[in-house]
């Protein structure tokens, strides 16, 4: 690894000065993204700002059924977390389908938003890749890609966003609070994570020295039925291959309200806006669910060794639409 | 005869390890300690044409950095396994030596500094410069020009297996299966990694080195060197894991003793995870073609099976695909043909049940293709193919028990209530299937003499020694089994003493030989001692036992014993008593056993027999296993929980290379796809199923004087090719690649609910 500085801060304007003052250094959380990546040589930030001692580890209960997450609170706490279960069972089923225990003991909720491609590429150091050095190229597009993405890939990168929380906070419209040197602002989560476009290595819109402090959940009562259904090859600890996270409201045999988010398939969580409109007012049946899947999936865009994530997602919306109504009200 | 001998002893080490009272090769303290690391190619081939080490050398903590420039040539060692006991370089190449490249990783640099993170940030700041040439890292690319070698497999086994005549075999047959599969190459992944830490005190070398045979890398280093191996101790009590991977000696252990030199100091040299993918071999990529010829009760008429796969520039290596497939049943006609592509790849190497799990694999997907096709149930297809003999030679099995462990298998798997109808059972989105499979793993006796040496104390007390070491097979616990039954002295009072190449010689516990080997020298030499302490107590007066016949004495706790129900028999007295009569401190003798000749007139196979019952996702093509039913027939079982552990962990390692373990050279660039293990899966907990295990102990009289076989690999074999036809009974669909994933599975499931729309 190399030679680095460490510095810790005890609250957040501190941490974004010291962060400010130096262009290469970084703030560190959870460091169970970051700090692999140093030591592959794919980070070389020449500071580490180290953030756990900020008191952003909360997760409380908002007036009117909404929450708000603390930036450094675990995945395993938020996990936990009554509110959570009760109100947003996708948030805590996403949680607990990520990482391992004991990753996600260490690793903190405004980290998770902020972690890295899995991309083989990427991580490599070596290889020609966009978003690791611009202007390179991509090594997936004609490479090995069976875990890349389908949808909103662009020709400079093709890296899936690895995140599960992110696909339930995505379908759940959750706002990203942060401080940063121009002070205080509020990005909704959809505009959080950026596609790659022709600037793969921009992820999120965040300036240097900006902190996420908080992440909220607006009140949303139709989650209280969501889920989060995961497929890979492996049952535990092993990123999707597709994921949904879901829910869905059901009026007098009709569908009165959908969310609807994949993991897994896309460049960044992906909202499945196309098969939610597709399927509002419709008889919540299988045929609905299918059409509404095709109708999302018709933007993929595969590459040879992914082009299976088109049935395998199509698949998989209908299963979790199906699970969520009993099989489909009949 | 039995104290200790088949009880299920928990591991004698088992309290070191937890508390971390155990050293491993990563953990010896030594004064003055430097840390390594290596730098690897980052072409595939060419050469190099500068190493600019400045800034290497500038940064802090740097000791020295060794390249193909200040490196001290080494000597030509051929390949040889490490079994046969001598020198065994995992390659006839040695890298660091000059500025051609062969395969991407290859060190090309040996930096060495302070801490373990000066070491690896230096060797970050080495500047390679290359010139490179194309580079053939795939079958695919390489298919035009595969060549047929002579030997294989570090040349103890021939290219071609051949018997009888395959054309006649076809020709009358009823009936005739071809099936074509593809292979990803494997990874060991050990959870310890390679790791060396090397010592000089003038001439004399120690090495600490995580192996599978301390005498290998002993005997290794010192031809490389050209040292004498008197000069070089190898002292390795645990290593955490092998697999094959530390089977061979690979250059990391030279490169490391070098690096000690150059800098004056002890050196400890950790592949990194990442270079573990190219640090010790692999099971190569590989295809296999295989066409059965039967008659219409299923008797097989022929078998032809080919296989092509990926070698590397300087060794005509392939994993043996045709030592058990053309062994396990009685078909007059055989043909097994080796194709080699020469390509930019380290020499591939034992790799968990090598070459058989693959070979067998493919015969028993192809067993279960003839079953369907002639509607015979697949277990009574394997009894109708069954052969007291091996059809290779004629020659009896020295044990067999495959139709025990089909039977008995098939029995506590539930086999019965199978209906050979496909896609019959649902649960559920799952659709339920069941496969078999028959398996064997050779019983080969290429090794050396092995010793051992016991010292029995007055009090009754014993220290057993003998050069092996412990990699978590559970060895060391049944040696001191065998010892203490051996003696006739209580477990308790035996301390076993290993890990030390100034021991008495043991082989490298590989192929599964392990616990046959080095359990004959230990019994010889325990009961050596036994033999002399019955002989004086025999021929002194004053012995209760005097004038016995020693053969009817036996000896438990310590106290000789004359058996049967004869007028003389009699509580004798104990060794204790005897020693002190005779003022003797002590009692010691050396041990020794020498295999039968490579001749020896018996098939020698250790035999199985393996049952799945998977689920597959009806809709997303995801497979989960649910059941896995093992029967074995290894020979006589020293200690049944040891054995069931190394048997359930090949069975779940079969499983792995069916549904997870692949890894696929990108051809563009020569390096493998994956080189983490986030990317090279194994399987987690979840993963695992209900695994049992059923031992069958057959009686072997050539084995060694305890006619033991081995658990180490056979567990591995027919683990995957169960699952597979698991999945064809689930499913109607037949793999034919491993590992089996969801998109090959997704074009063959009933068109989905998405698509019933």
């Amino acid at each position: 690894m190399r030679p680095l500085g460490y510095a810790r801060a005890a609250d957040a304007d501190t941490a974004i000065a010291m962060v400010l003052a130096r262009p290469d250094s970084a703030f560190l959380a959870g460091g169970t993204t970051e700090v692999d990546l140093m030591r592959q040589d794919v980070l070389r930030p020449g500071l580490l700002v180290d953030i756990n001692d900020l008191p952003l580890t909360g997760v409380d209960d908002l007036p009117g059924g909404g929450l708000l997450i603390g930036a450094l609170a675990r995945m395993s706490d938020v996990a936990r977390s009554a509110g959570v279960v009760a109100r947003f069972p996708v948030i805590s089923q996403a949680l607990l389908a990520g990482a391992s225990a004991q990753l996600r003991n260490m690793a903190s909720m405004g980290g998770n938003l902020c972690q890295r491609v899995r991309c083989s590429y990427f991580r490599d150091a070596t290889s020609p890749c966009n978003k690791r050095e611009p202007g390179t190229g991509c090594a997936a597009l004609d490479g090995f890609h069976r875990g890349h993405a389908i949808l909103g890939i662009s020709g400079t990168c093709i890296a899936t966003h690895p995140s599960d929380v992110a696909v339930a906070l995505v379908a759940l419209n959750a706002v990203v609070h942060t401080r940063g040197p121009g002070g205080d602002r509020a990005i909704g989560i959809d505009d959080f994570f950026l596609l790659p476009g022709d600037t793969p290595e921009r992820e999120h819109p965040l300036q240097h020295a900006e902190l996420i402090t908080a992440i909220e959940v607006p009140a949303a009562p139709i989650a209280r039925r969501s889920v989060y259904l995961k497929f890979r090859d492996r049952q535990s600890y092993e990123f999707a291959l597709v994921s949904v996270a879901a829910a869905v409201d059901v009026a007098n045999g009709a569908v009165a309200g959908v969310r609807l988010a994949l993991g897994g398939v896309g460049t960044k969580p992906w909202r499945a806006r196309r098969a939610e409109h597709s399927l509002l007012g419709r008889p919540a049946i299988q045929a609905s669910f299918a059409e509404a899947a095709g109708q999302e999936l018709a933007l993929a865009t595969p590459r040879p060794m992914n082009a299976f994530k088109v049935e395998l997602a199509r698949r998989a919306i209908v299963r979790a639409l199906m699970t969520l109504t009993n099989g489909g009200a009949r | 005869m039995s104290a200790a001998i088949g009880q299920e002893i928990s591991r004698v080490d088992g309290p070191v390890k937890v508390t971390g009272a155990a050293r491993y090769s990563g953990e010896i303290a030594l004064p003055g300690l430097a840390y390594a690391a290596l730098v690897g190619a980052g072409i595939a081939s060419g050469r190099v044409t500068a190493i600019d080490t400045a800034e290497a050398e500038g940064a802090e903590g740097v000791a020295g950095i060794l390249t193909h420039y200040t490196m001290p040539m080494v000597n030509h060692v051929p390949l040889l396994p490490s079994l046969l006991g001598g020198p065994a370089p995992g390659e006839t190449f040695f890298p660091v030596q000059d500025d051609v490249i062969h395969y991407a990783g290859q060190p090309v640099a040996i930096v060495v500094a302070d801490s373990l993170e000066q070491a690896q940030h230096a060797a970050t700041l080495v500047q390679v410069s290359y010139a490179e040439t194309a580079s053939v890292t795939t079958i695919g690319q390489g298919r035009a020009d595969a060549y047929e070698p002579d030997r294989i497999f570090g040349g103890v086994m021939p290219g071609r297996t051949e018997r009888g005549n395959v054309q006649d075999g076809f020709a009358a047959a009823d009936l005739r299966i071809d099936a074509a599969f593809r292979f990803a190459a494997n990874h060991h992944n050990a959870l310890e990694a390679l790791t060396t830490t090397a010592a000089w005190d003038g001439g004399q070398l120690t090495l600490y080195d995580s192996c599978q045979g301390i005498k290998a890398v002993q005997l290794t280093v010192a031809a490389l060197l050209g040292m004498s191996p008197s000069r070089i101790r190898v002292l390795t009590r645990f290593v955490g894991g092998a697999f094959g991977s530390k089977a061979m000696v690979w250059p990391h252990v030279t490169l490391t003793a070098l690096a000690a030199q150059h800098v004056r100091r002890p050196v400890r040299l950790a592949v990194t995870r990442e270079q573990m993918f190219t640090s010790c071999g692999h099971r190569e990529e590989q295809e296999q073609h295989i066409e059965l010829g039967a008659a219409r009760d299923g008797r097989l008429t022929a078998i032809r099976h080919h296989k092509i796969s990926v070698t590397s520039p300087f060794d005509d290596w392939a994993e043996p695909a045709f030592g058990v497939a053309s062994q396990l049943y009685a078909c007059p006609n055989y043909q097994g043909i080796h194709r080699l592509v020469r390509g930019n790849t380290m020499t591939p190497t034992f790799t968990r049940g090598p070459g058989e799990a693959l070979g067998v694999f493919t015969l028993e997907c192809a067993m279960d293709e003839l079953a369907r096709q002639l509607g015979i149930d697949p277990v009574e297809l394997r009894l109708r193919n069954i052969t007291d003999a091996d059809p290779n030679t004629g020659h009896p099995w020295s044990s067999s028990g495959l139709r025990e462990c089909l039977e008995r298998g098939a029995a506590r798997f539930g086999w019965a209530r199978r209906s050979p109808r496909l896609r019959s059972q649902r649960e559920g989105n799952w659709l339920i299937g069941t496969g078999m499979a028959a398996a064997g793993y050779p019983v080969a006796f290429f090794m050396r003499t092995q010793r051992a040496r016991a010292h029995l104390y007055a009090d009754g007390t014993a220290v057993v020694a003998t050069a092996a070491q412990e990699f978590g097979t559970g060895m060391v616990t049944v040696l001191t089994q065998v010892a203490a039954d051996g003696l006739g002295i209580d477990l308790r009072n035996v301390r076993l003493e290993f890990g030390d190449t100034d021991l008495p010689t043991a082989g490298s516990p590989v192929g599964s030989n392990g616990a046959m080997m080095v359990s004959a020298a230990v019994h010889n030499a325990a009961t050596a001692v036994r033999d002399q302490l019955i002989a004086l107590a025999v021929s002194d007066t004053q012995s209760p036992l005097h004038g016995a016949d020693p053969a009817r004495i036996i000896v438990a706790g310590g106290r000789m014993t004359l058996a049967g129900d004869g007028k003389d028999a009699n509580g004798g007295e104990t060794y204790a008593s005897l020693m002190q009569r005779h003022v003797m401190n002590d009692a010691e003798a050396i041990g020794s056993w020498d295999p039968p000749p490579l001749d020896t007139p018996y098939g020698l196979l250790t035999f199985g027999a393996q049952f799945a019952r998977v689920a597959v996702d009806a809709d997303l093509g995801i497979i989960r296993v649910l059941h896995m039913t093992g029967a074995f027939a290894p020979g006589r079982v020293l200690n049944p929980k040891t054995a069931r552990s190394q048997l359930m962990g090949g069975m779940l390692w079969g499983m792995s290379q069916a549904l997870l373990e692949g890894n696929w050279m990108d051809p563009r660039t020569g390096r493998w796809a994956s080189a983490s293990l986030g990317d090279y899966l194994v399987p987690v907990n979840a993963d695992a199923p209900k695994v049992d295990v059923e031992l069958i102990e057959v009686e072997d009289p050539v084995t060694g004087p305890l006619g033991v076989k081995g658990v180490g690999e056979i567990g591995q074999v027919g683990s995957a090719a169960a699952i597979a036809n698991a999945v064809y009974h689930a499913t109607g669909y037949r793999p034919r690649e491993l590992p089996i994933a969801a998109e090959h599975l997704l074009p063959h499931l009933p068109p989905g609910p998405a698509a019933e729309a």
